[in-house]
């Protein structure tokens, strides 16, 4: 019997010839990423009374959540993280204005490759199996001791495979089929499990997409989540890292592998419309006709979901030329400096500004509900994020609904929820 | 009653996908001092519940219960409110692995968590793997504790076991 790529990692990693699920192993650790609660884990770190970190090398803090620090308590906590890896001599430190959305950093610097074992201190960490790593989010506490020993145990996961295959409907996005996957499995539908995603319609997908499927399985509870390793892959890997990365056997699960449940998705027959994940719940999914037309006073591109350049060059395709609704207001975040730059490059910028939209600095945005776009009572807002939890973005009494970039942007300019062919009409997608 | 057998009023009682902005509020995750966090538990949704906590009283709770964020400050704030241990249908991956860490009992039992109500007394057994109900006498079979987070739990959470290990090596930030 052979094993699933979550398996044939951990087998890696712990030293072992092969591992299955439910067995507990210890596993080294490739890389660790923190963002401001490196400052819990700091404060645990010195607790435990380690000398130094095991190896500066591997960890990597990236300012995200606060930035610039919108609080002197803030502001403090960045100056401790920042006193921190100087006298810890951890060189992988991207501050204000250096990087971005901790997951997009990460990519888009060559920091996280297939068959890697990665924690970060996010739960969006499982974005990083787009690269084919065994990527996962852990508490400050846990990071702390992994800071110490370099090591962690972990339950072996079994596995969901997910084979999606048809052609994408129009204006129906990788997002779409993410909350179609998790409005069908509920929220806990892959708890403790790894998820492997395949089929022609992934393998088609750009990087970025891949990223949106890997980043909210974690809203079905996923353990980690895959998408394929393949030339698409490799090739964003060797522009972002300057050299080439063999494929290997290692990166892929073998094709006798044991999977605890196989699910196919014919995309195109099952998805025929955009997706909206209603209040106050991710996996409270409905087709978009169900929702179109209600108010809309904040719409939000952004976060480490839906905050890539793809996402605002088809935001900025929809509102080019025309302007925000007057009862509406739409903020757009860009997941890093670089897309910022590149947005800027290629005009997707000049755009969204036209229009009317307000372009907040690259990091999580109010998408925590700490600032920048803090709801009031009574507000609505659709939001290309990923969590739509009571006072998730503001007032306990306002209202989140996550959808694609593309339906965000159409439902800034109605001032409701409105499918992109309301605004753009059937023509182009 | 040892460190693996507590005793405890059920203090509340909650639902399924109790996400962790529930239980802590993304506002307050700048405060990280452990103990502060828990003037904030449950504090948009359900502001009521941490009055009703006196020190060693049970959360129960559906399945899934802490999905969400990685926040520590979910599990510190039930931590620091008092509570003895959080007793649920199922627990969301990482908040189970924060409570270990921080040495809050989490109880895995579908069974109690379907039959308590607020106000019942109970016994849990973290070994032996039972909730009972003490006014009535039933028990209920829960998850017995796996050994290595018996002896994390033990030892008063992660920091307190990994700090024996150091202590004596001299660390410095």
């Amino acid at each position: 019997m052979g094993m699933t790529l979550a398996e044939k990692i951990l087998a890696r990693a712990s030293g072992r010839e092969r591992v299955a699920p439910d067995e507990i192993v210890v596993a080294s650790i490739d890389l660790a990423m923190s963002h401001e609660n490196a400052d819990l884990v700091r404060k645990s770190f010195l607790e435990i009374g380690a000398p130094r970190v095991w190896d500066p090398e591997r960890i990597v803090i990236i300012l995200d959540h606060r930035v610039p620090a919108e609080s002197e308590r803030t502001a403090a906590t960045h100056k401790a993280i920042r006193e921190f890896v100087h006298a810890q001599g951890i060189r992988h430190f991207y501050d204000v204005g250096r990087g971005g959305i901790c997951h997009q950093v990460l990519a888009e610097n060559g920091h996280v490759l297939p068959g890697m074992v990665v924690v970060g201190t996010d739960s969006h960490t499982t974005t990083h199996g787009a690269f084919g790593a065994f990527a996962t989010g852990i508490g400050a506490t846990e990071m702390a001791g992994v800071w110490a020993e370099g090591r962690l145990w972990f339950k072996v996961p079994a596995t969901l495979r997910i084979l999606v295959g048809g052609e994408f409907a129009p204006w129906v996005s990788a997002k779409d089929l993410i909350l179609h996957v998790i409005g069908r499995l509920g929220a806990d539908g892959a708890d403790y499990r790894a998820v492997e995603f395949d089929g022609p319609a992934v393998r088609g997908m750009t990087v970025a997409s891949r990223m949106v499927l890997a980043n909210l399985s974690m809203e079905m509870g996923a353990k980690v989540a895959f998408t394929p390793v393949d030339d698409t892959l490799l090739e964003y890997l060797e522009a972002r890292t300057g050299r080439t990365i063999p494929d290997s056997p290692d990166f892929a699960p073998d094709p006798d592998a044991a999977y605890e449940r196989v699910i196919e998705i014919d995309v195109g027959r099952e998805i025929p419309e955009p997706q909206v994940a209603c209040p106050h719940a991710v996996d409270n999914v409905k087709p978009l006709s169900e929702v179109r037309g209600r108010p809309v006073h904040q719409a939000v591109v952004g976060s480490c979901t839906n905050g890539r350049l793809e996402d605002l060059e088809v935001a900025a395709a929809i509102v080019r030329g025309r302007r925000v609704h007057p009862r509406t207001r739409l903020l757009v975040i860009p997941a890093s400096q670089q897309i910022l730059l590149e947005a800027i490059r290629l005009g997707y910028i000049q755009a969204l500004i036209e229009a009317g939209a307000m372009i907040n600095p690259p990091g999580c945005g109010p998408c925590v509900g700490v600032h920048q776009g803090i709801l009031a009572a009574g507000e609505s807002c659709i939001s290309s994020t990923n969590r739509n939890f009571i006072g998730r973005m503001g007032s306990k009494d306002s209202l989140v609904y996550l959808a694609s970039p593309a339906v965000v942007a159409a439902s800034a300019i109605a001032g409701e929820i409105a499918h992109p062919e309301d605004i753009v009409g059937k023509e182009v997608a | 009653m040892s460190e693996f057998k507590l005793r405890g009023r059920v203090a509340a009682c909650l639902g399924d996908n109790i996400d962790t902005d529930v239980i802590y509020p993304g506002r307050f995750l700048n405060i990280t001092d452990r103990e502060k966090t828990a003037e904030h538990l449950f504090e948009l949704a359900y502001p009521e519940i941490r009055s009703r906590i006196r020190p060693g009283d049970f959360l129960v709770a559906g399945k899934n219960f802490g999905c969400g964020s990685s926040r520590e400050q979910a599990t510190a704030a039930i931590k620091y409110a008092g509570v003895g241990a959080v007793i649920a249908a199922g627990f969301a991956r990482i908040f189970f692995r924060n409570s270990i860490n921080l040495g809050l009992p989490a109880v895995v039992s579908p069974e109690a968590a379907a039959a308590l109500v607020e106000g019942d007394e109970v016994e849990v057994d973290l070994i032996g793997g039972t909730v009972m109900r003490l006014n009535t006498g039933e028990v209920f079979r829960a998850a017995p504790l796996d050994p290595r987070a018996a002896e994390l739990l033990a030892a008063g959470g992660l920091v307190p076991f990994l700090k024996k290990k150091y202590s004596g090596q001299g660390g410095s930030a």
